[in-house]
């Protein structure tokens, strides 16, 4: 194809996104666009499953048998979302073992929020209630999304999650309604989260080189900064039903924005944590590389078996 | 070893209505697809029927070929009610 040809393809191609079209993944697309849509896609479906290790250490040390029946459910929907995006993100000509191989050889990145440790039970309240809703309002914002395949993932994928969202207030609820220690307990999950969790929304949009082409796209429906003040003002009402501080002394109403002001974030530590430097980053990987080297016996297995059953078949025939 | 083929799964969601295209999946065989397809695609009840088929069995059209593929319809408004004129007072035709 020569560069007009290519020229007039990526105009008629842009045309189509600022109305709105959807493009399907037999449509012509610059490689730009398929490059940056496998990157983020895959990148999102790496965090749904890196996403399920902090929660399966609580599995087993669940308080009741209705805290250990809903947490067991919304890790196997983290699970299925995994599978969607993945399955999204190869419909644009990635394989999954491809994605795997870049997700255990550290080249693809996933959701920083993993890399903190989950240390106590409240922490499976804080992850539901703060990590899945910064996640809700990143997710609504991309059902819009210019790419068919990702945007119908992302509407099913906020569907289920809504779940996820309230089963970890309620744990909170549950705790703040308690003894003093258990109270205590969820103040100190809300002060360990609440700072990584507005880190989720990734840089300041100054700082934030990819936005403008993203938002073009529709890949971005809103800018990282305009979703942090929506998360932070959707719950800081939240925080103050359950009777918890936030921990950030510069939080404080403005009138004259109607937005939350709030306090500077530690940059320093979100790109420490991004490069692989946070408490837990070796240790999903690690958990991540195991199960899928421990599991290769089983997939072969079930390879050899499906051949051999088709072998007979045909002898059959 | 080989990689699990990927595999298109379509749902009814209740007697009455069409299977219709939910999504896919990678499975080893017919039967682990309709188990995996059960419990990624209907653990909130949205089907009572499942159909999976191997993606690499399906045809599908080529956009870039659209125009001669689907514009024939465009220009045959003779094959839709409105285009006919008839008198007011007949109703219910």
């Amino acid at each position: 194809m020569s560069e007009k040809e290519i020229k007039s393809l990526e105009e008629i191609f842009e045309k189509r996104i600022a109305n709105d079209e959807k493009i399907e993944p037999k449509d012509w697309m610059p490689e730009k666009y398929r490059q940056t849509h496998i990157r983020q896609i895959s990148q999102h479906a790496h965090s749904e499953i890196v996403g399920m290790l902090p929660e399966a250490n609580w599995i087993t040390r669940a308080p009741s048998l209705r805290r250990k029946v809903a947490l067991l459910a919304k890790i196997q929907d983290e699970g299925g979302h995994g599978l969607y995006l993945y399955s999204a993100a190869e419909t644009l000509g990635i394989s999954r073992d491809e994605m795997y191989e870049q997700l255990h050889s550290g080249a693809a990145k996933y959701s920083s929020i993993f890399n903190y440790p989950a240390i106590t039970w409240a922490d499976m309240g804080a992850v539901g209630w703060l990590v899945d809703g910064a996640a809700i309002i990143n997710q609504v914002a991309l059902m819009g999304t210019s790419y068919g395949p990702y945007s119908r993932a992302m509407i099913r994928i906020c569907k289920e999650e809504s779940f996820h969202q309230r089963q970890g207030y309620e744990i909170l609820l549950t705790l703040c309604n308690g003894t003093p220690e258990q109270k205590a307990m969820a103040q100190d999950a809300l002060n360990r989260w609440w700072w990584p969790s507005l880190m989720m929304f990734g840089p300041k949009d100054a700082e934030s080189p990819n936005t403008e082409q993203s938002v073009k796209w529709k890949l971005k429906r809103k800018t990282n900064d305009e979703l942090r003040q929506q998360f932070i003002d959707q719950t800081v009402p939240q925080a103050n039903i359950l009777g918890l501080t936030i921990p950030d002394p510069a939080l404080k109403w403005n009138e004259a924005r109607k937005h939350y002001d709030f306090g500077e974030i530690d940059w320093n530590e979100f790109w420490q944590v991004v490069k692989g430097h946070g408490p837990c980053n070796k240790q999903r990987l690690d958990a991540r590389r195991t199960a899928w080297e421990k599991g290769t016996w089983v997939r072969d297995a079930a390879m050899a078996y499906a051949e051999k059953q088709e072998m007979k078949l045909e002898k059959a025939v | 070893m080989k990689n699990w083929p990927l595999w298109e799964v379509f749902i009814r969601s209740k007697n009455g209505l069409e299977h219709r295209h939910c999504g896919s999946l990678h499975a080893s065989d017919a039967t682990m697809a309709l188990e995996n397809a059960r419990d990624v695609y209907t653990r909130r009840m949205e089907g009572v029927s499942i159909w999976v088929v191997e993606s690499k069995y399906i045809t599908a059209s080529n956009p870039e070929l659209n125009g001669e593929m689907f514009e024939p319809a465009k220009d045959k408004a003779y094959r839709h009610p409105t285009f006919y004129e008839l008198p007011d007072e007949l109703k219910h035709m």
